[in-house]
């Protein structure tokens, strides 16, 4: 199977990286190769296998509605790169 | 051509819990921005999300309540898309085995009743607010984390809707339901809860559905009928003079009274959904589900049927009655109490009651009267003890000062007189002093009897019974 270079732009867009044509193209041969690694499960039987979402067998893992403390508001804030009267301030977004 | 609406609805509520789904820090609406998070809802690295049994007990209880079929086993997925209010790039939602399916709500439109048929519900964390400074001299947008992940509800119907009163219908039930099981407390003024309707239209009598327009951006139940009457009207005009519209999501502006377009729909592969590593699935046994069962109240709209056939009332009054949980409740404690019947007090209920809850702002739980007070103010009238007027005047007093009504009517002289041989008299002497009026009404003017009434009525400081009044008016004058 192998992806066309639209495709992999497609994908880099939706990851939101940027691609060079060089990456691209490089991109575009090995994210192939790894579809074509995974097409390998094609060949298992699943009839009558239920669909599993979790590897774990744990189930029902719950905590109780107490509140917690909360991380300081500096401390909140400390990683952003921009912020703004206690808001994170990122480059404008217009819906 | 003649088009028809075809209407379905997405709802998101905000579960009433104390702390978000997936971390411990509170939802309290309006604490200054971004003192609500901790490393889980900032979306730091190597943190694990686990959930809030309130909150995943609050979404089968309205699964159930929906009538959906609850599979027993539930699971969470991860919902791809990078917006600055999403600190993760992902939502933590379901998609792939939803916790409830099929289900329906039975709304009452005109009378009668109409099935809406849900397809989904299901529990996901709400995102964070954007602030968008409107000044120039900030050209970037803020960022307030507090509400990310708090818990929150999604309800899909089914494009089973076909007009305003319907889709109103349908979100004044529904929030009923999530008021009277006590899941949100439903505040649309404060995002907490969302209807956001789309709207298609196609040519009377064809099944295929049309071009599917989403509104967003809608804040109330009233802006939400105002535009989805907006879209039908403007789709038709598009469709009438041979324009094709497009599938989009467009933005409700409620100053202008219009939507306007948003952006082209994406279509749902571009979330890349799979399944959530970082929880585990939820599997709801028989007895758990029994037990949450369980826990549902008798639901607004089988109160509403249930009041109308047991209580002999009409749809407008038991719908007004059953809107408000509280307020349904403190009438049936009043028909516990008696002494009145369950139509009068009804007609106190939504005419006096609900007139001063509006009037001071106050909701049911506020108002200053237990329920044997306003069954003894209806029994007072229906005995004829007092008239209606001072009835009114009786109920001031008793919300003004949480008085016992027939204290009041005994310590001020309220009481209506009904004595024959008493108001005879009275009317004897007005007959005699006006016989001017009296003449007329023999000359066949009908206007003069009242003439004759307000003297008596005068005379009697407004106690005397006005039937018995006219009774023995209408005798003497026949008399003489």
């Amino acid at each position: 199977m192998s992806l066309t270079r639209k495709e992999v732009e497609w994908i880099a867009h939706l990851a939101r990286l940027e691609l060079t044509e060089e990456m691209a193209e490089k991109m575009a041969g090995q994210l192939s190769q790894v579809l074509d690694y995974i097409a390998k499960l094609d060949a298992a039987d699943t009839a009558g296998v239920e669909p599993m979402s979790h590897s774990g067998s744990l189930c029902n893992v719950f905590r109780e509605d107490v509140p917690s403390p909360s991380l300081e508001r500096e401390a909140a804030l400390r990683n952003a790169p921009e912020q703004s009267a206690g808001y994170f301030r990122v480059p404008r977004v217009i819906e | 051509m003649k088009y028809e609406a075809v209407i379905g609805a997405e709802v998101h509520a905000e579960l009433a819990t104390e702390t978000k789904l997936f971390c411990g820090c509170p939802t309290t609406f309006g604490a200054p921005p971004n003192t609500q998070t901790c490393p889980v809802c900032l979306g730091m690295p190597g943190v694990l999300p686990v959930m809030n049994r309130k909150a995943f007990e609050c979404a089968l209880k309205i699964a159930l309540a929906l009538n959906c079929r609850v599979d027993e086993i539930t699971s969470f997925d991860r919902k791809n898309y990078y917006y600055p209010d999403l600190p993760k790039n992902y939502q933590i939602s379901q998609n792939h085995r939803n916790l409830g399916r099929e289900g329906y709500l039975d709304i009452v439109v005109d009378g009668a009743l109409k099935r809406v048929n849900i397809w989904n519900v299901h529990l996901e964390e709400d995102a964070g607010k954007l602030v968008h400074p409107e000044s120039s001299s900030d050209s970037g947008t803020l960022v307030d984390l507090n509400r990310t992940g708090t818990p929150l509800l999604e309800i899909v119907s089914a494009p089973d809707m076909r007009n305003t009163a319907e889709v109103e219908a349908f979100m004044k039930t529904l929030r009923n339901i999530l008021l009277y099981t006590g899941v949100s407390d439903c505040k649309m003024q404060e995002g907490r809860l969302r209807f956001e309707p789309s709207i298609s239209l196609r040519p009377v009598g064809e099944q295929t559905l049309g071009a599917r327009v989403e509104v967003k951006n809608v804040g109330s139940i009233t802006a939400v009928v105002k535009a989805v009457e907006y879209e039908i009207e403007r789709q038709t005009k598009a469709l009438e003079s041979g324009e094709k519209l497009p599938q989009e999501t467009r933005l409700w502006d409620d100053r202008l009274s219009r939507t306007a377009s948003m952006r082209r729909k994406e279509t749902s592969a571009d979330y890349r959904y799979f399944p959530e590593p970082d929880l585990v699935e939820v599997r709801i046994s028989e007895e758990w589900q029994a037990k949450v069962r369980g826990t549902l109240p008798e639901l607004p709209v089988a109160k509403r049927l249930r009041f109308q056939k047991s209580f002999g009332l009409g749809d407008y009054e038991a719908a007004v009655l059953t809107d408000d949980k509280s307020f349904a409740d403190y009438y049936e404690a009043c028909l516990a109490i008696g002494g009145a019947s369950p139509k009068a007090i009804a007609n106190w209920m939504i005419n006096d009651v609900l007139r001063h809850l509006n009037e001071q702002r106050i909701e049911m739980a506020q108002f200053p009267c237990a329920p044997a007070r306003v069954a003894a103010l209806a029994g007072l009238v229906e005995k004829g003890t007092i008239g209606l007027g001072t009835a009114r005047e009786v109920f001031a007093e008793m919300v003004a000062a949480d008085r016992d009504p027939a204290e009041i009517v005994k310590s001020k002289g309220l009481a209506q007189i009904s004595d024959e041989s008493f108001i005879l008299e009275v009317v004897n002497r007005v007959l005699a002093a006006n016989a001017k009026s009296v003449a007329d009404y023999k000359a066949g003017k009908s206007a003069a009897f009242n003439a004759l009434i307000g003297p008596v009525m005068r005379e009697t400081k407004g106690k005397a019974n006005p039937q018995v009044v006219r009774q023995l008016l209408e005798k003497r004058l026949a008399e003489s």
